[in-house]
């Protein structure tokens, strides 16, 4: 009966609501109201109340406004007879929970400051066992998973299983799906991650279990976070609450499970859920609501069975989840990538400085080699003993009718993720400086190393159809043999590298786009040069070339360049025309080479945001792992809120940080010459080429005239800096004209 | 025999037993007989219908006539020899007759909105007793007019003054009935497609008046003689009406008086109490009915009552009076058109107020048996029986004249008789579903949208949705129709929308109270009402509310899913028990709008085939909606449902909706 959950609901709404006035209240008479309160480290405010009412909370007093709204949202009591319509009162009443449970969350980050760990992993050592919000630099790192369907959307878990095997099976359910557990709330005194824990299981966002809080109040994070990524990617403005919950209606996919009794308390929680179109799936027999239309089908449904939950939670929010079946004794999906393989359980390891580990792909003709052949060349595990160290050499030879010598560095970059994707196996590094650790777990499962080959050949066909026909892979663990690899390998990869960085935009007559993060941010279109990377660092010209040749209608296309309208601020005919029409005629034209004229849009997936500093005639640029202020007056996430969600905005581009020391880096507005402030971090990272490119343009010394934080984070603290140095940018033109 | 018929008989009397479905009615004639009080129902015994005016082709338009066209006995074979002195064909004259009807319809709602209109200016230029009061609904209605609600200062948007706006919006409306150029402005909240046929077809409503007087010129005798031409102008002037005049009124009445929003209420003869003064309100005019709720509930008031022995005052109304109090107050129904009598014959009204439209003359004669005052209200509306009191109820002075009206009613407390007999029946209802509250009650505050009605539609667990309005005809048993059409569509999981006399009579079998959805409803619609929590069958209001309806249907086009055009979706109307030309006026704005609409009883076009043939075939290519006519109640649903089975059909969802599971290509896939 839909009358006896509103009437649950709503009763939690009065409860909710009226048990954060009273801890508002208590906290405005011991803090001043002009307290800061919020979330750590995020440009979105609280961002629940920020997405849906565009109200902007910095402080204890401005708490008030979204508390009352709430309140004002609560419908009157259902009555059991003669009742009034409840529906959308029941919806309003869990609105008002949702915004309350937000508000409840901010002032324990004001109260008990350190009840939250503010990192990815709990420290379960140390007790530490809630991450709480999400920062904007998890969002930004997990919101690229949403954008390319590595991560299809999120279980929200509240409660707890009757058991910890329960617990287990139902998120290693989740995790094989590649979707995100965020976990909540406690039932019988337990909680799903204690549970997780006690089953020996690794929580927190690298394996995708992702403990928010112990009540049910931290499931407000995962609604936050799912509006958050609306806000950064979708471009969806704050305030526009319509869409942003149709915009999760239609493209996050996420649902609630209820485990546990359901009390109003979640009732309510699970009735806001709904606005979202999340519906919800408890294991205990409370009652459905079965008739589509807010949701995209059910809205309720119960009870299900613990062995079916995941299936019919993926089936009810309308998702379809293509899990691969890849033949090897441990489980295998994004979800483990993040996993690692800690000293206690490992059983052996290579690479990582110890040994040598390389992995290397190779173009090899069809006769020559015999698909799905896996080869160990040396001793295997179990000849290798626990604790010891060994060699490897990953070699994989790819034929194909369509496979071309340019294929081979992106396919040897999908090794690091595939080989981590095994549960149990961790991956780090590339080429040859990899380091892979296999865990004591994964051995007693029968795990032994011809099963990298065994997964490498399968996902390299099932993702990679259209360019591969045969697959082979060695893996070398002589040492000797790994050697003799590890030389042809490096001659490899140094004429790979020339080949790339020696092209040039003028080389060429197609550049690319790239719609890949378009379920996100509908508005953007970044075009792909030799000379400009894709801002999110993650795709080079060469790898949209070979995108498009793996698959012509995926999310990179040719542009043909056309007719060059300004060789100096770089904007093309062909690309303009391209832009307009991807963009629906939001973005007319863009250059590629500056950005105080009509500079490329930037969506939010961005790696580092370039701004003018005007006092200083130059531009700083700030890398997303730096949480600190810039000279430019804002943080990297601030800057990332005002510009992301595909706007040109000039005086600002969003770029990668490889792309700073190429050669058309803002060249029309001077280049990196008018580099004059950097975090540290980032500047150490491109050091060697930020030499190099300082060189190339004349001016040898240009690494150490880049001011950063230990200089002055405002524009007045490193100007004396930028002139005891002689920086070029102050002897050059005014930046605006 | 012929003894018989020379002798004075007596006038037959009506079985009680059998007039109604209704039991107080049953009771409350029956108790009239017994009193020797003439009712309607005994009334019909009497009056037997003319043969020829039934069937529509009795011309009287001249003084060579009346002319008499009666359809043989047994049809017509071979070519149509029938005409008039004039040469007017059969079909002329239904056609003529019915364009007429339509017009006098059409003048009803018109005029009410006109007088409303002019209560709006007043409002809005602070004058009298009326307020603007619901803001949102008035910066919803301004666009509609062409009325700003922003004005630009220093570049910058700022929210205009409410009652400037008003103002504009008042003015602007009160031009739709005289403007001497142009269109009707609401024309365009009508989907695309369905303007655009009215565009090609030219019946596109220049203004509201003049639309009524063209069809009083075309049908004088020898100028308009081509039905068809004759039915264009009939649907310009219906149009006038449903997109014109009656959707001005609800909207204006809205903005004074508040958007209806769900509330519980009480309806039948049974909700009058006998220790209150019983005002029974009756018409059609909220304007009126507003201040007299308002003064009821002035402390000053009841002190008047409890001081003259009663408890408190009871309203009570009749007809769409009642509606327009229900919905926006709560006041209770006492009755159907066809129980105003009844009202009186309690002895327990201390007063029936009345102001326009569908108030019987026999009222005068039954409150003379009782002590009753009757008080007409309108200057348009009075009645020549000395008992009747008029006070001419003047918007500047409303609350004036309210309490004034009610002060007499107190004061005639005292003097009932000893022969009070309230029957015991009423029955709860949740009225109050305007398209505002529906929307919200779709999804709340952040969701509300009608889409969810589509979704369920689509999934195929509401079949379709039905308009059921109207009044009740003493010519059948009273509320059978419309209960039984009613009750066979939602068990056939038809979602009924109801205004007029339908919602009273819905209500008083109690089909408006929310458990009646899983007592008579197919499974499909009985879920949706659960989850919702509404009724099956919604009170949308008055009778020139059918402009919700107009309006509900054309929200559901905008949300997606179930075409383009209103003729697109399964939608169906129906009037089981239609009497007043004002439900021919609706009958065919609702056709022309695309709606296929079925009346109860008879129509009068049947003594000429081919016109006939015109509103039932020919309309539906025109349009896209057509007529039909079937007493039967249950042949009546169900022809309803077939073509709400045929438009499931055309939208390809007459089979059960796939689950579509969404992969990542897929959601790359939707559009921005």
């Amino acid at each position: 009966m839909s009358k006896l959950i509103a009437f649950a609901a709503i009763q939690g709404g009065y409860k909710v609501v009226a048990e954060v006035e009273g801890q508002l209240t208590r906290a405005l008479a011991s803090f001043d109201a002009s307290t800061k309160v919020g979330f750590p480290n995020t440009a979105y405010y609280l961002p629940v109340i920020y997405s849906l009412l565009g109200i902007k909370v910095e402080t204890l007093e401005d708490l008030k406004k979204p508390l009352e709204f709430a309140r004002g949202l609560l419908p009157p009591h259902i009555k059991l007879k003669n009742w009034l319509p409840y529906l959308g009162p029941l919806l309003d009443a869990g609105m008002a929970g949702i915004i309350a449970y937000e508000i409840k969350e901010a002032l324990r980050y004001l109260n008990e400051p350190d009840f939250y760990i503010a990192q990815e992993d709990p420290d379960i050592e140390n007790g530490k066992l809630w991450v709480g919000a999400a920062d904007d630099t998890i969002l930004r790192k997990r919101g690229v998973e949403f954008v390319d369907g590595s991560a299809p959307g999120f279980a929200a878990m509240v409660g707890a299983a009757p058991s910890p095997e329960i617990a287990k099976m139902l998120v290693e359910d989740y995790q094989k799906k590649s979707l995100y557990i965020f976990c909540a709330a406690s039932h019988n005194g337990t909680t799903l991650i204690e549970q997780c824990l006690e089953a020996g299981m690794q929580v927190g966002w690298n394996t995708r279990i992702v403990p928010f809080g112990p009540d049910i109040s931290s499931a407000v994070f995962a609604l936050g976070f799912a509006n958050r990524a609306a806000m950064a990617f979708g471009g969806v403005q704050p305030g526009d609450y319509r869409k942003m919950l149709m915009y999760n209606k239609e493209r996050i996919f996420a649902f609630v499970n209820a485990l546990g009794d359901v009390g109003t308390e979640w009732g309510v929680a699970a009735a806001g859920c709904v606005n979202w179109g999340f519906p919800t799936l408890a294991d205990t027999p409370i009652p459905e609501i079965l008739p589509t239309g807010i949701c995209t089908y059910e809205h309720v449904v119960a009870p299900v069975a613990h062995e079916d939950m995941c299936q019919k939670s993926v089936e009810v929010r309308g998702l379809k989840v293509s899990v691969s079946e890849i033949k090897i004794p441990c489980a295998f999906g994004p979800a483990f990538e993040g996993e690692r393989v800690r000293k206690d359980d490992l059983y052996a390891q290579c690479g990582g400085g110890r040994t040598q580990c390389t992995e290397f792909v190779k173009m090899a003709q069809l006769g020559d080699i015999e698909d799905g052949k896996v080869t160990v060349v040396g001793p295997n595990l179990g000849e290798i003993k626990e604790g010891e160290t060994f060699a490897l050499g990953i070699y994989v030879k790819i034929a194909g009718r369509e496979f071309q010598e340019d294929f081979e560095p992106i396919m040897e970059r999908q090794i690091h993720h595939l080989v981590n994707y095994i549960q149990g196996i961790q991956h780090i590094g590339q080429r040859d400086i990899a380091w892979v650790r296999v865990s004591k777990s994964a051995v007693d499962k029968g795990f032994t190393l011809e099963h990298i080959g065994v997964a490498l050949h399968a996902k390299f066909h099932q993702d990679f159809t259209k360019i591969v026909d045969k697959v082979e892979v060695t893996l070398f663990t002589d040492e000797k043999e790994v050697a003799k690899m590890t030389k042809q390998a490096k001659s490899d990869y140094t004429v790979r590298d020339s080949r790339v960085d020696s092209m040039t935009d003028e080389d060429v007559e197609i550049y690319y786009s790239c719609s890949l993060c378009q379920s996100f941010a509908p508005s953007h279109v970044c075009t792909v040069s030799p000379e400009r990377t894709g801002l999110c660092g993650a795709y080079n010209w060469m790898d949209c070339k070979a995108s498009f040749e793996i698959n012509p209608t995926g999310p990179n296309q040719p542009i043909e360049k056309g007719e060059c309208l300004d060789p100096v601020l770089g904007m093309w005919k062909g690309v303009n025309d391209f832009i307009a029409k991807a963009s629906r005629g939001a973005i007319k034209q863009y250059n590629f080479y500056s950005m105080v004229t009509e500079p490329m849009t930037t969506c939010g997936c961005c790696e580092a945001i370039a701004a003018m500093l005007p006092a200083c005639n130059g531009v700083m640029t700030v890398n997303r792992e730096y949480m600190g202020e810039t000279p430019c007056g804002m943080k990297f996430t601030t800057l990332a809120g005002v510009m992301g969600g595909g706007a040109s905005s000039p005086g600002f581009i969003g770029h990668s940080k490889f792309n700073v020391t190429q050669k058309k880096f803002i060249l029309g507005d001077g280049g990196i010459l008018r580099m004059v402030w950097m975090p540290k971090m980032m500047k150490e990272e491109l050091k060697d080429r930020i030499i190099a490119r300082g060189e190339e343009m004349g001016v040898p010394g240009l690494y150490d005239m880049i001011a950063d934080e230990t200089v002055g984070i405002t524009e007045d603290e490193i100007l004396p800096f930028l002139q005891e140095k002689g920086h070029p940018a102050l002897s050059m033109d005014p930046l605006i004209g | 025999m012929a003894d018989e018929k020379k002798a004075k008989k007596a006038p037959k009397l009506a079985d009680a037993a059998t007039v109604s479905i209704d039991p107080a009615t049953r009771q409350m004639v029956a108790h009239a007989q017994k009193l020797g009080i003439e009712t309607v129902f005994d009334r019909a015994e009497n009056m037997k219908q003319c043969n020829i005016g039934v069937q529509g082709t009795c011309c009287k338009n001249c003084a060579m006539g009346p002319c008499r066209l009666p359809l043989p006995k047994n049809g017509i074979e071979g070519e149509d020899e029938r005409k008039g002195i004039c040469g007017a064909t059969a079909n002329t004259i239904a056609a003529r007759n019915f364009v007429r009807m339509i017009a006098g319809g059409a003048a009803a709602h018109s005029d009410h909105g006109r007088a409303v209109a002019e209560v709006f200016l007043s409002a809005a230029r602070k004058e009298g007793d009326y307020q603007i009061k619901d803001i949102p609904k008035l910066m919803a209605t301004a666009p509609h007019l062409g009325v700003e609600t922003q004005v630009e200062v220093d570049g910058e948007m700022q929210d205009r003054d409410v009652y400037e706006i008003a103002l504009e919006v008042g003015e602007a409306a009160l031009k739709e009935w005289g403007k001497d150029e142009g269109e009707l402005l609401y024309l365009k909240r009508a989907p695309k497609p369905l303007y655009d046929k009215w565009t090609k077809e030219g019946v596109k409503p220049r203004n509201i008046d003049r639309e009524i007087v063209e069809i009083m010129h075309r049908t004088h005798m020898g100028v308009d003689q081509d039905y068809k031409n004759l039915m264009k102008q009939g649907t310009r002037a219906a149009l006038a009406d449903g997109w014109g005049g009656a959707m001005l009124a609800t909207d204006l009445q809205d903005i004074m008086f508040g958007t209806p929003s769900p509330l519980e209420s009480e309806a039948n003869l049974g909700v009058m109490k006998e220790d209150h003064v019983n005002v029974i309100v009756h018409g059609h005019e909220p304007v009126l009915s507003e201040m007299i709720v308002a003064a009821s509930q002035s402390p000053e008031m009841i002190a008047l009552a409890q001081k003259h022995g009663a408890k408190g005052i009871q309203l009570g109304g009749i007809c769409c009076t009642a509606n327009e109090m229900l919905q926006r107050h709560g006041v209770p129904p006492a009755g159907t058109f066809l129980q105003q009598e009844l009202a009186i014959i309690t002895g327990a009204c201390d007063a029936m107020v009345v102001d326009v439209q569908c108030v019987f003359q026999s009222l005068a004669n039954v409150a003379k048996c009782f002590h009753t005052h009757l008080i007409t209200t309108h200057p348009i509306a009075k009645m020549e029986q000395k008992n009747v009191i008029h006070i001419e109820f003047d918007e500047h002075h409303a609350m004036e004249d309210a309490k004034k009206i009610l002060t007499m009613a107190i004061e005639n407390f005292k003097n009932r008789g000893s022969e009070v007999m309230i029957p015991n029946y009423k029955a709860t209802q949740i009225a109050g579903f305007s398209v505002e509250s529906i929307q919200y009650h779709l999804g709340g505050t952040f969701r509300g949208t009608y889409y969810t009605l589509n979704d369920n539609i689509i999934n195929g667990r509401i079949r379709g949705v039905a308009g059921v309005v109207g009044c009740n005809n003493v010519r059948s048993k009273m509320n059978n129709a419309h209960i039984e059409v009613v009750k066979e569509l939602i068990k056939n999981d038809v979602l009924v929308l109801t205004t007029g006399c339908n919602a009273i009579a819905c209500a008083m079998e109690g089909l408006l109270a929310p458990e009646s959805a899983a007592a008579f409803c197919g499974p499909g619609l009985a879920e949706v009402c659960e989850t919702v929590g509404i009724p099956p069958v919604l009170h949308m209001g008055s009778c020139v509310d059918n402009s919700r309806i107009l309006l509900a249907a054309t929200e559901v086009v905008n949300a997606g899913g179930l075409g383009k055009d209103i003729c697109d979706w399964p939608v169906a109307g129906s009037a089981p028990e239609w009497m007043s030309e004002k439900a021919i006026a609706i009958g065919q704005y609702v056709v022309s709008s695309g709606i296929y609409t079925i009346f109860g009883g008879t129509l009068p076009t049947s003594g000429a085939p081919v016109f006939h043939d015109h509103l039932c075939k020919d309309m539906e290519k025109i349009y896209g909606g057509m007529w039909d006519v079937e007493p039967d109640p249950l042949k009546h649903a169900h022809k309803m449902i077939a073509h709400i089975d045929k438009k499931r059909k055309e939208l390809g969802i007459d089979k059960a909706r796939e689950r579509v599971l969404m992969d990542m290509e897929a959601r790359q896939a939707i559009d921005a």
